[in-house]
């Protein structure tokens, strides 16, 4: 039993912080850690450093485009790019590619990496659907063989930065009559083609993340297919595998534990701040305490990985403490502001702008963060979700 | 970075598990509870043959130099049985005391008897108006010609009654709080001016509170200097906050696997209850809180090994965390078991009042929560 890293571990650690350092632009930085959303045009302007660094793709095969890295490198290199505030890497590096790697046609591959890496492409999930969210395997989008290409006709829901996307991956039913799970295919989607209505859905924090997307008679050709036709449910779940990880946010939380501070230093309360308020401390305390918890857990089970073991339902622990850690500290944030949380702007505002000019200093983008992250408990597979899957390993 | 045991850790593990399951079925520690001793001589003898007793000492006193890694790895796997024999009292704590303080001779003397199975510690470091804070000491001693004069009460000395010395601290001056003028004395029971009332615990273990009215102490009874013993039980706490906490992880494990199996064949409405999705959502929670805790557990125990900078804030986290998830797994064991987890004869209700005795011990988690702020929040 050891906690320390390697020598060539904290070389590395430090190469990455450097890098960070160095290319992070401070304007998409600021964003981030303010927890505003990354536009598309600033999301692929980070992504071109980050290609031409080699690092685009971590979790690929280095004969695809990725690093080569250790497991612990990979961990290392999340916590530091999270530590820095660096935007989350996207759809396509996180879930297509693997997917495409692991089943892909050749063709496939070799058209879709590479503009993956070079961000041509832009990727959204095409999964959820009115009738199927926890019940993914409910989905009804039908798509029918017609020669050598899928008519597609449905809707999709919930799916995120569609209206930024080139392409999106798409669980489509191609067989009506088979169980649910059995009938289902997993197709690629170019979304500039006719018959794709994107309609925006305005979130609770009135910005525009997600969207509704209707498919009407929607030509794909047959060679979008990944793997086999009626296989899409097998690819779907070893994607979402792919999700989980990382999903434990601690660098994320940490980032909010010290912007907590921060405010809690300046705001007034009494004769002293907000940071000597006994309740107020309690709360940070606990917080900060699950926080350890959380980040030696994810520790002790990538050690597990390293080892060789496979990682399972740790994954569902982790998002589950660290979804409930992350809105704890949102929630003790947007306290923290007293009357100042009701002001609202979703967006970034100018200096000079009335609202920016009353209130703390650091309230710009709690609110919005707070009333986003509300979803980290709901998306990738809900809480609820997250303890029957433990359930259905544990308790059987 | 790495979570797994060596092989030799491994094979610790084992022997001490495959000891609980042998010698320590619930219905054979219900018989040592109601025992005299409240532990069993036999099982402690055994201790001695397995060279578990020796394990934190330094060879040149007949021990094996195990670290606070070891100390977790052996209070695990006793917490999974709710052992009673009072290894945390006498080698964890008592032990760890005499290893931190002792003068070489006062060692050389009593660690052996330790290892040998021959000598079992009570500390009594704890008085009425302390609560858990060691450095509040009121019990007085005075210097004499030819030793010492000790007065005054400690409280709730878990092992009190049935251990062959007791370890004292003492005030010989500064004020009621001072961390100056802290020292500790090793007495035997029968001393003049001695007495004792003994009781039983809420986990089925003997304590008593000691009342010392003008006790005479040779010189020999003093345990290394006098007046700068505080450091020293602060960092024997640590040592006994990591294995406490290990414990209370094996008793966590062992309390989630008994609700499990019994969750799974106890039938209501025709179905195992298990298969209702409430119940199993309180279970998980259980298991999650259970993981937290021997993550905490685990990294505390290294960095006291490791002698981290960080491991007094991450004595107090650790004993905050497990303390809440003790009463977590404890609490949720006993709901899930209904009626039957009410009863003395089950299981169940034994870990509870383990897990809810560990989250008391040492400091409770309001204690550690304010010792973690002063200490200074740190992300």
């Amino acid at each position: 039993m050891n906690l320390a890293f390697s020598e060539a571990d904290l070389a590395f650690q430090q190469e990455v912080r450097d890098f960070l350092v160095q290319r992070l632009p401070a304007d998409i930085r600021d964003r981030c850690a303010r927890g505003y959303i990354v536009g598309n045009e600033d999301l692929i302007r980070w992504q071109k450093i980050l290609n031409e660094q080699g690092w685009m793709a971590p979790n690929w095969p280095v004969e695809y485009g990725g690093t080569g890295w250790s497991l612990t490198q990979k961990y290392i290199a999340a916590r530091e790019f999270a530590s820095a505030c660096a935007p989350l890497p996207t759809f396509g590096i996180t879930m297509l590619g693997p997917v495409l790697i692991a089943f892909g046609s050749d063709a496939q591959k070799a058209r879709y990496l590479p503009r993956i890496l070079r961000s041509d492409d832009v990727w959204c999930q095409g999964y959820s659907e009115p009738g199927a969210g926890s019940d993914l395997a409910g989905l009804k989008t039908r798509a029918v063989r017609d020669g050598d290409q899928y008519i597609v006709n449905g809707q999709k829901l919930w799916t995120s930065y569609a209206h930024w996307a080139d392409m999106m991956f798409c669980l489509v039913r191609t067989d009506p009559d088979a169980k649910a799970q059995e009938g289902i295919s997993f197709i690629l989607i170019d979304m500039k083609i006719s018959g794709i209505e994107i309609r925006p859905i305005i979130g609770l924090d009135m910005g525009h993340t997600l969207n509704e997307v209707f498919l009407e008679d929607v030509r794909v050709p047959v060679e979008n297919l990944v793997g086999e036709e009626n296989k899409g449910w097998t690819y779907a779940k070893y994607l979402l595998q792919k999700e989980r990880n990382f999903v434990a946010r601690v660098a994320q939380s940490r980032h909010l534990v010290a912007r907590l501070k921060l405010i809690a230093a300046e705001q007034r309360v009494g004769d002293g701040h907000l940071i000597d308020s006994a309740d107020f401390k309690r709360r940070l305390t606990s917080l900060e305490i699950n926080l350890r918890a959380l980040e030696y857990s994810e520790l002790r089970y990538l050690s597990r990985e390293l080892h060789g073991e496979k990682i399972g339902l740790e994954s569902s622990i982790l998002k589950i403490k660290g979804s409930e850690i992350q809105q704890g500290l949102k929630q003790l944030l947007v306290e923290s502001l007293g009357m100042y949380s009701a002001p609202y702007e979703n967006d970034m505002m100018p200096i000079d702008s009335d609202y920016l000019s009353i209130g703390p200093q650091h309230m710009q983008g709690i609110m919005a963060e707070h009333l986003y992250g509300r979803g980290a408990s709901i998306f990738g597979g809900s809480n609820e979700i997250q303890r029957n899957i433990l359930a259905r390993q544990l308790l059987r | 970075m790495d979570f797994e045991l060596s092989e030799e850790q491994r094979l610790l593990r084992d022997s001490i598990d495959r000891f609980v399951k042998s010698e320590y079925p619930f219905s054979t520690r219900q018989e040592i509870i109601f025992s005299t001793l409240g532990y069993s001589e036999k099982n402690w003898k055994l201790f001695a043959e397995m060279g578990w007793l020796a394990l934190p000492f330094d060879a040149q006193y007949g021990g094996f130099g195990g670290s606070p890694v070891e100390t977790a790895i052996v209070m695990e796997a006793l917490g999974r049985g709710l052992v009673l024999e009072p290894y945390l009292s006498t080698v964890v704590m008592g032990g760890g005391l005499l290893a931190a303080v002792a003068s070489h001779d006062q060692k050389e003397r009593l660690i052996p008897q330790i290892v040998a199975g021959e000598l079992t510690l009570a500390v009594a470091y704890l008085e009425p108006q302390s609560r858990f804070d060691p450095a509040d000491v009121e019990t007085s001693v005075k210097s004499t010609v030819d030793g010492f004069v000790l007065s005054g009460h400690k409280c709730v000395v878990y092992q009190g009654c049935t251990a062959d010395k007791i370890i004292v601290s003492a005030r010989t001056h500064g004020a009621e709080r001072s961390r100056e003028g802290i020292s500790l004395f090793i007495l035997d029971q029968d001393m003049e001016g001695v007495s004792r009332k003994d009781y039983k615990t809420l986990d089925g273990q003997w304590a008593s509170d000691f009342f010392f009215s003008d006790v005479n102490l040779p010189e020999s009874a003093l345990l290394g200097q006098k007046g700068v013993a505080l450091e020293a039980i602060e960092s024997t706490l640590d040592l006994v906050i990591s294995a406490v906490c290990a414990e209370a992880v094996g008793a966590m494990a062992a309390a989630n696997d008994i609700t499990r199996d019994y969750i799974q064949v106890r039938e209501q409405f025709g179905v195992p209850i298990g298969s209702f999705q409430v119940l199993q959502h309180r279970w998980v929670d259980m298991y999650m809180e259970a993981e937290m805790a021997k993550s905490m557990s685990d990294v505390l125990a290294m960095r006291l090994r490791d002698g981290d900078e960080d491991s007094a804030l991450m004595v107090a986290a650790t004993k905050v965390r497990i303390g809440k998830a003790g009463l977590v797994v404890g609490q949720g064991a006993t709901q899930l078991h209904g009626g039957v987890g009410m009863t003395n004869e089950y299981a169940a209700g034994h870990y509870y009042k383990r897990l809810m005795t560990i989250d008391i011990l040492f400091g409770n988690q309001d204690y550690h929560c304010s010792r973690y702020e002063q200490l200074g929040i740190v992300a």
